[in-house]
């Protein structure tokens, strides 16, 4: 072998060394100290050796509001548990429960968490915090639904559209996330068949297909009206041109609410500490924590917890308070 | 424009400040996309030699085969991999999803097929005239494959520097695939996504940065190797 095969041979074993020996060395070690500038807190403590591990899987315009960081450093420290969080969009986390990948759902997508609860995939539903949809705009508002309510203002926006109006024009996440959920829920409530009568209606609507972020710049740049939660829209709003045009009004309700995958579905999901955790979670402990998120660095609370018997009416529908590990 | 100039400061900030998040996501990175490179490449280099030193039938579709590949979007191989090692899939039981590990088989089955069809385009590269004069000097075998492999190592090194690039950059399996889980991994690329989404553009450009500083140190390393 010359000596130029033999060094290249030589520093591909050295790589491969490096790598299984930094395979003891993965993400066991939190470092303490500031965090990446992103308002979100940082991980105090170190997982505990041997500790249990809760997996859950949640949705982006919840995970991006930086609310499940600070309830996953809480609760860390509080129980020794580890909490591994994956967000990747409400259909991904669905598809993760399906298929037994995660413990526990933390989603905002009522009509989705009934299909899963019915299908025998969830059990014990809580329902925790809710804040509301806003439909967003242009500032001189073309279409005039500025004030009204949300099933009316969509049906105007419909007529307005499908007549070619100039300046209307609406873009849709198009991905069947929680937010997107609820546009669908809207456009049925005002009258219309999503697939046949919205979908494909002419160039007013504009189907983006992304994350809640990417599609409040898109709208912002087409001028058009969208859908968006509060959160999302609070942290892009110096970016955008867009303007709340109706933000009242219980059709843009948007209700977050965990459930557990069920261990009859999945052998090997961790259903105590997924049961503990919801314990944790509807206590008043948690939901005092959940309702003052947001006033540091948005001058609001991004949610409002759910007490009952509030939660049980409509248009909640749901319970919030009582505890699951009781049996 | 002026995100492009803060990112320019943030990078700066953040490395010299030694943030341990960041360097957190960096080691995992690195971890991840040099030990799939490094598989990679002990699979692809003798595969790629293979295919060029012999001749058999089917060799020209093979090869037209990987050069396909290397439009593999990194989404459709993290897909496939996830419904393989998805708890209800047939390798659930090893327990790989959302595992840096799990990260460094999709990385490393995604880029094989680059480095493996590079190697071949690289041997090919060796004018025929040399390979003739190699066999007419009387060297056995092993000794013109060696001979021409070494002839190669520019272009071959410059196959396993795509095939690190590709990896460390790519954001679709790892994002499937490890679930950019806060400590566990997530990675550069997949905090960029997060924060992109998030609408920290300064900060996105800024781990851009570093990202790109990094792999330009392992370029650095690795030629210096390869002359030395």
């Amino acid at each position: 072998m010359s000596s130029g095969t033999k060094l290249l041979t030589l520093s591909l074993a050295a790589i491969l060394a490096l790598g299984i020996c930094l395979a003891g060395c993965t993400g066991t070690e939190t470092p303490d100290g500031q965090a990446i500038p992103n308002e979100t807190a940082t991980k105090t403590a170190a997982p505990p050796e041997g500790g249990a591990v809760l997996k859950i899987a949640t949705t982006t315009s919840l995970y991006d509001t930086g609310l499940l960081d600070m309830i996953e450093d809480t609760y860390e420290e509080k129980t020794g548990v580890d909490l591994q969080i994956s967000s990747q969009g409400t259909g991904i986390a669905i598809e993760l429960a399906t298929r037994c990948d995660v413990d526990l759902l933390f989603v905002h997508s009522p009509s989705q968490e009934q299909d899963f609860l019915d299908a025998g995939y969830g059990i014990n539903h809580r329902c925790i915090a809710y804040n509301f949809f806003q439909i967003v705009g242009p500032e001189d508002d073309p279409a005039g639904i500025a004030g009204m309510d949300p099933v009316e203002g969509f049906r105007v926006l419909y007529e307005k559209g499908t007549a070619g109006e100039p300046g209307v024009l609406f873009v849709s996440r198009g991905d069947n996330s929680g937010t997107h959920s609820k546009e669908k829920a809207l456009w049925d409530m005002a009258g219309y068949d999503y697939e046949t009568e919205v979908q494909g209606s002419g160039e007013w609507y504009i189907e983006a297909g992304r994350g809640m972020g990417e599609t409040l710049v898109l709208a912002s740049e087409k001028d058009a009206y969208t859908l968006t939660d509060e959160g999302t829209f609070l942290a892009f709003q110096t970016d955008l041109v867009l303007v709340p045009i109706i933000d009242q009004g219980d059709a843009l309700l948007n209700r977050y609410s965990i459930m557990a995958v069920n261990p009859e579905h999945c052998p090997n999901v961790n259903i105590e500490a997924a049961n503990n955790f919801i314990d944790w979670i509807i206590s008043d402990e948690a939901k005092e924590m959940i309702g003052s998120f947001g006033v540091e660095d948005y001058g609001k609370a991004l949610f409002t917890p759910l007490y009952p018997p509030e939660c049980t009416t409509s248009p909640f529908n749901c319970t919030c308070a009582e505890p699951v590990s009781q049996a | 424009m002026n995100e492009i100039i803060q990112g320019f400061v943030e990078a700066i900030e953040l490395i010299f400040s030694l943030n341990p998040e960041v360097i957190e996501i960096t080691v995992r990175s690195l971890y991840v996309s040099l030990s799939a490179t490094a598989f990679a490449s002990i699979i692809a280099l003798p595969a790629g030699a293979y295919i060029y030193f012999n001749e058999f039938r089917g060799k020209r579709a093979v090869i037209n085969l990987l050069q396909t590949l290397y439009a593999l979007p990194t989404v459709i191989v993290g897909l496939a991999v996830y419904l393989m090692i998805s708890r209800s899939g047939p390798f659930g039981f090893l327990g790989m999803l959302h595992t840096p590990q799990g990260m460094i088989v999709a990385q490393t089955i995604l880029i094989i097929p680059l480095i493996t069809g590079l190697t071949v385009s690289a041997l090919s590269g060796i004018d025929r005239e040399m390979r003739y004069t190699i066999i007419s000097l009387g060297s056995s075998q092993l000794q013109s494959i060696t001979t021409i492999l070494r002839e190669a190592k520019f272009a071959i090194l410059a196959a396993v520097l795509l095939g690190f690039g590709r990896a460390i950059a790519e954001v679709g399996t790892v994002m499937l695939i490890g679930g950019n889980i806060r400590g566990l991994t997530r990675v550069l690329t997949t905090t960029i996504a997060l924060n992109t989404s998030m609408g920290n553009f300064s900060l996105s450009i800024a781990l851009g940065i570093i990202l790109l500083g990094v792999a330009l140190v392992v370029n650095v390393v690795l030629n210096l190797v390869q002359r030395g």
